[in-house]
Formats: structure tokens, sequence, C-alpha cells
């Protein structure tokens, strides 16, 4: 079993999203321990792509940024085993299919567990393709994280079924990125899940303010922040730190009140 | 039913919001392309609106000047929005519409998917908004003007290296954003399954007449069909109806650029490797990282990092030949055929022209040989006297 479900076990989870190497790997070490010493639970690390289709504008720019200042694969699997060493805290990797296809599964996943990744999101892997990686990735207890759209309707009993890890559930169509509103009916959506699992469910996509996540927290597991988070990073580079620490404190003690 | 795999290749590689929707058109697909009344009305739009079946005209200058065999073109650049584009975009927005869709959206290239989509759009009542990269509504200026005359909405897309992959990806993403009355009305076939067989199966009408023209012409099959491949839908249209004749040679002419062993080329069969991008497992250039390659063509329909999964197969099993052409090969060829033939054929088309070009001297009189002239080149007119330095004012 990963260390996914320790990030539920006490209160509502606040999970965070940032993506690795923007502005440098050694700033994503110190941003990812800020999170947690702010409340993080669970720390998502997105493996900047060239073309990430599920994102919105600001985690695009992240990526180019990220790309530009010379991240690798292997310099987030290194960024990785840094932290390991310094913290227990969940950690799980976005990414897109072509980065681990072409790393290849057997060395990808083998590698994830040697370094001490608990688990993957892949936005272009949906259920039907799941099978690709699922045993593999379960191979090197790495959970796959599934994710449910306002448009799942039955599917969702699926997913769930088959679900590991914590389940994401997505809040809004269209991509990544902070939204004023979020119009899905979100509870019955959790409902549904929690007949047939009882694996925890987050709840991500356009989260940004401390009522939204208030909110959300009263029905769901935890909640998903990633564009507002990568947002302060865009703004304040390398001195990014502290400002990403009082944001997620805020946020963590809106999710638990 | 078909499950959207060649060979290896193919498959549905998405995000879980767009999986239901993908899954009631691969249905409603299933179901219209045996609806006697869907057929009945796209055959009348074929053949009355763009003008099908398209002439296979015999190139007799071009076929003494290169000796060797007889030289077919089949003139998709005479359709109606000049080019191949449009048997898809009437079969897909013919389809969307009876589906309940009011809007349709749609990548473009060089522009020639974007205008068939615009022009499909205003002749069936519905929205249309296309996606191109920057620098090819800079290069092809001329087409943007030209969709929103017809109605159309046009996004210039500046991620990346603002062409046609990066078009793909914001229509992708527009499509996440907005499903419940929209079609993507994908215009190669690429993407997801079922987009690379619906694309192919209203393209393969090209083949269809060739076919049955040739046999008519010639009393026999011709030795090879030669079509230049972006994402492949018109080499998969001039294909389709030939892959059983296995003593046809089914030849895809790639971008070089500037040639395949610079970093300036979108040859994915010769550069590419396995991945997974764009909804598929196909063919892709690639870095070592897995990072999609920003790459190049003078040719903005070329100008594309993946190829169709379906081509991927037919290369794989060793039934279709791949091979590079060059920018330079690429406008040598569009001069050419103007001057030998009187016919400015799209870029893209050159492709295709150039290879045969190469091939022809070394193959049998006896035989004939088909070009896909896909597109017409009326688009490409000031982009050429460009890289031949020649200065116009428009």
């Amino acid at each position: 079993m990963s260390r996914i479900h320790t990030a539920f076990e006490k209160e509502k989870a606040f999970i965070a999203f940032i993506t690795a190497g923007d502005p440098t790997m050694d700033k994503t070490e110190e941003f990812v321990y800020e999170m947690e010493r702010a409340g993080a639970d669970l720390i998502e690390l997105g493996i900047p792509f060239s073309d990430p289709i599920a994102e919105g504008v600001v985690i695009q720019d992240a990526n180019i940024r990220a790309l530009e200042a010379g991240a690798s694969l292997q310099k987030v699997f290194d960024l990785v085993e840094r932290i390991r060493k310094n913290t227990q805290v969940p950690l799980v990797f976005l990414t897109y299919m072509n980065p681990v296809h072409n790393y290849g599964y057997e060395a990808f996943f083998e590698k994830c567990k040697a370094v001490g990744l608990d688990g993957i999101i892949i936005p272009d892997l949906p259920f039907e393709e799941k099978g690709e990686i699922r045993d593999v990735a379960k191979a090197n207890g790495i959970d796959i994280i599934s994710l449910i759209a306002p448009t799942s309707d039955e599917r969702a009993r699926t997913i769930a079924r088959d679900a590991s890890g914590f389940i994401y559930v997505v809040s809004s169509m269209g991509v990544t990125g902070v939204r004023s509103e979020i119009r899905t009916d979100l509870p019955s959506i959790i409902k549904t899940l929690k007949e047939e699992t009882d694996v925890p469910c987050a709840v991500g996509f356009g989260i940004n303010t401390t009522t939204q996540a208030h909110d959300i927290a009263q029905y769901s597991d935890g909640v998903i922040v990633g564009s507002a988070i990568v947002k302060i990073v865009a703004k304040y580079g390398a001195e990014a730190g502290p400002h990403i620490y009082e944001y997620v404190k805020e946020m963590k003690e809106a999710t638990v009140s | 039913m078909f499950n959207g795999r060649f060979g290896n290749f193919g498959g549905q590689y998405i995000p879980e919001t767009l999986m239901n929707e993908i899954h009631q058109l691969e249905k409603s697909y299933e179901f219209y392309k045996n609806d006697k009344d869907f057929n009945e009305e796209l055959d009348k739009l074929l053949k009355e609106y763009a003008g099908r079946p398209s002439l296979l005209y015999y190139a007799e200058k071009m076929t003494k000047d290169l000796g060797g065999p007889k030289i077919y073109l089949k003139r998709e650049d005479l359709n109606h929005t000049g080019s191949h584009k449009i048997n898809n975009v009437l079969g897909q927005v013919l389809m969307a519409k009876k589906m309940g869709k009011t809007r349709i959206i749609a990548e473009t290239g060089a522009g020639q998917h974007g205008v068939a989509a615009a022009t499909a759009a205003a002749l069936l009542d519905m929205e249309c908004e296309v996606f191109m990269g920057k620098e090819d509504t800079e290069r092809q200026a001329l087409n943007v003007y030209r969709m929103e005359l017809l109605g159309a909405k046009v996004h210039a897309v500046s991620s990346g290296t603002g062409t046609l992959k990066d078009a793909v990806n914001e229509a992708m993403r527009e499509w996440t954003n907005r499903v419940s009355d929209t079609h993507y009305v994908l215009g190669s076939v690429m993407g997801p399954h079922p987009f690379p067989m619906i694309v192919r199966d209203f393209q393969s009408v090209i083949s269809k007449e060739a076919r049955e023209q040739i046999l008519e012409y010639e009393g026999k099959l011709p030795a090879a069909v030669v079509a230049c491949v972006g994402g492949g839908s018109n080499a998969m249209g001039m294909f389709y109806n030939f892959i059983e004749d296995k003593d046809v040679r089914l030849i895809g002419c790639e971008a070089a650029g500037l040639g395949v062993d610079t970093d300036k080329h979108a040859a994915t069969i010769a550069k590419g490797r396995e991945g997974i991008f764009h909804g598929m497992k196909s063919y892709f250039c690639q870095d070592s990282d897995g990072q999609i390659d920003q790459v190049y063509s003078i040719s903005a329909g070329l100008d594309y990092p993946g190829i169709g999964p379906e081509h991927a197969y037919l290369h794989d099993i060793g039934r279709a030949e791949y091979v590079p052409v060059t920018d330079e090969e690429a406008v040598e060829a569009f001069e050419y055929l103007a001057r030998m033939e009187g016919i400015i054929c799209a870029i893209e088309s050159a492709h295709a022209v150039a290879h045969v070009k190469k091939i022809a001297g070394s193959m049998s009189k006896d035989d004939s040989i088909i070009i896909c002239l896909s597109g017409r080149g009326d688009k490409d007119v000031a982009a050429i006297a460009r890289y031949r330095g020649v200065k116009i004012y428009e």
C-alpha cells in the first residue's frame, strides 16, 4: 500500500499541485517543504510536457518555463528521491502518457518505486486504456489515480470500482485554471462514487478561494489546488516560498474548518 | 464492432471529460454509415455541392517528359473549396447536425480544412470556430479572411510553435470545455478512435472513384498511388481501396523540410518513434525525453509531428512506403506542374509530385501511376514567391 491513505486519515485533505522545475528543481524542492509545513497532506508534482492538453494557460506557461530551465524526467526523479529523504508526505506525479511510454512502462514504474513515489495521475489515460499500465503500476505499488468528470455519468461507477489511492473528481468542464464559480452537481457525483468504493474522493479544477475550499470539503474528502499555487510561482519566481506557505496555510485551514 | 486499433496503433488516449461524447460519436457513426437517408443526403452534397466525382486526369506532357509510366492526377484540387478536405467535412458536419449539435470546432494547418469546415457550417447552419496556429494565420492570411467571410470565428493559437500541433491542442481543450452542443470536426485520420476511421471512410471516396476510373481508362490497376502525408487524410483516402490490391504500391510523401538530417523537418515515419499523443498511439517526432518536437515544413498542412495510426500500421506491416521530400524538391515540383500541365497545385500535393518526378524514370512505360492532387495552390502562391525571393504586391 502506498502512503496516499495517510493523507486522508485524520481530517479533510488539502492537496497541492506544483509544476516540477518551475523555476528550478531546487526551488520546487523548497516549495514542497513549504507546502507540507503549511499543512498540505499530499503533493502533486507535474512532470513538464511540451503539449499539456488538459491544462489551462497558467500551467501551460509553467510547463514552458520548466522545460526552458532544463527540466527532464530524470531530474524530476532525482527531485523525488531528494524529497523522500526528508519527508514521508505522499507524492504523486501528474504526467501525460507520452513521457511514460517513452521511458518504458517497466522502467518508469520501477523508478517511481525506487525514488519513493506513491501515485500517478495521467489526464490522457482514460479507464478504457488503463490496462496499458495497470499491472506494472500495481506491481510497483504505485496507485493510478482515476479521474471523474462532470460528463462521466454511469461511467463513474465502473471507474470507482477500479480506483485506488484517491479519486480525482474534476469539478468543471474544460481545462485546469482558476474559476470563480463551479456549477457541477458535485455532491451527487460523490454520493454515487461512495456507493461503489471506500477510496477517498478529492475535488480539483478551478478551486482557488478559501470559500470554495471550505464548501467543497463539506461533501468530499479533500480539495485539490493547482493553478492558484502555480500563479504564485509565476509571480514571485524563486522568492515564491513564503507566499506559497501563506496561501496553502489559509487554504488548509478553510478546508478543515 | 471495430475496436479502434490498427495493430498496436490507435486507441482513445483522451481526458475522461470527452469519453462519453466519443462513445456517443462511435455509436452515431455506426448508425449513420449504414443509414440510407444519411448516405443519400451525403451523396447528393458530394455530387451537387462539392463537384464529385473528381476528375482523373492523364498528365500526358508530364508523362512524356519523365519517360516512365502514364501519370494520372486525381484532381481533388477541383473540389469545391479547393481540396479533398470537403469530403470529410460534409460527412462529419451532416452527421453532427443529425446528432443534434449546433456548433462545430476545427483545427487547421494550411487553412484548407478550416475553410472546408467553415463552408459546411455555412451551408448546414452551424456555428463554427476554427483554431489555427498563429504562425499559420500569418503565412496563410488569405484563408483566415476566407473563413471569416464564411461566418466562422478564427482563433490564432500562439502557444508552442503556433502551428498545426498547437491548433489541435487548443481545439481539444475547447472541446473539453464545451462538448454538449459541439462536435469537433477533426480534419485528418488522427486523434482518438473513431476519428481515424471516420475520416478515412469519408475520404475513401477518392480511391473508390480513382480505382474505377483507372480501370476504365487503362483496363488494369496502377503500379503505384502516391500522396502527401501530414496527418495523412488524403493519403488514406487515396490508399484505402487499393490496400487489398497487393501489386499496387502505396507511397506516402512526408515533409522533409530542410532535410531529414537537420532538425527542421516533419518526417514522422523517417525520424519519429512510437508514442502516445493527441488521443492516439502512433509515430511521433519527439526528443529523448518524450517531449513532442517542434517540427517544420514549408507546407503548413504537413507541418505536424505525428501521423495517423493506420498509416503507422501500414508502415509496420510493410504495405505502404513513406518517403521524405524536402521543401526545395516540393517547390520545384510546384513550379514544374504549373509550367508542364498548367496546374498550380497545393504545396502539400507538390510533395507527391516531387517524388513521382524522382521515381518515374525507373518504372515501366506499360504501367500507370496516380498522384493524389489533394489541393489547389492559390493559397501558396505568395509563400512560393517569398521562397524564391520575388516581391509581389497583393
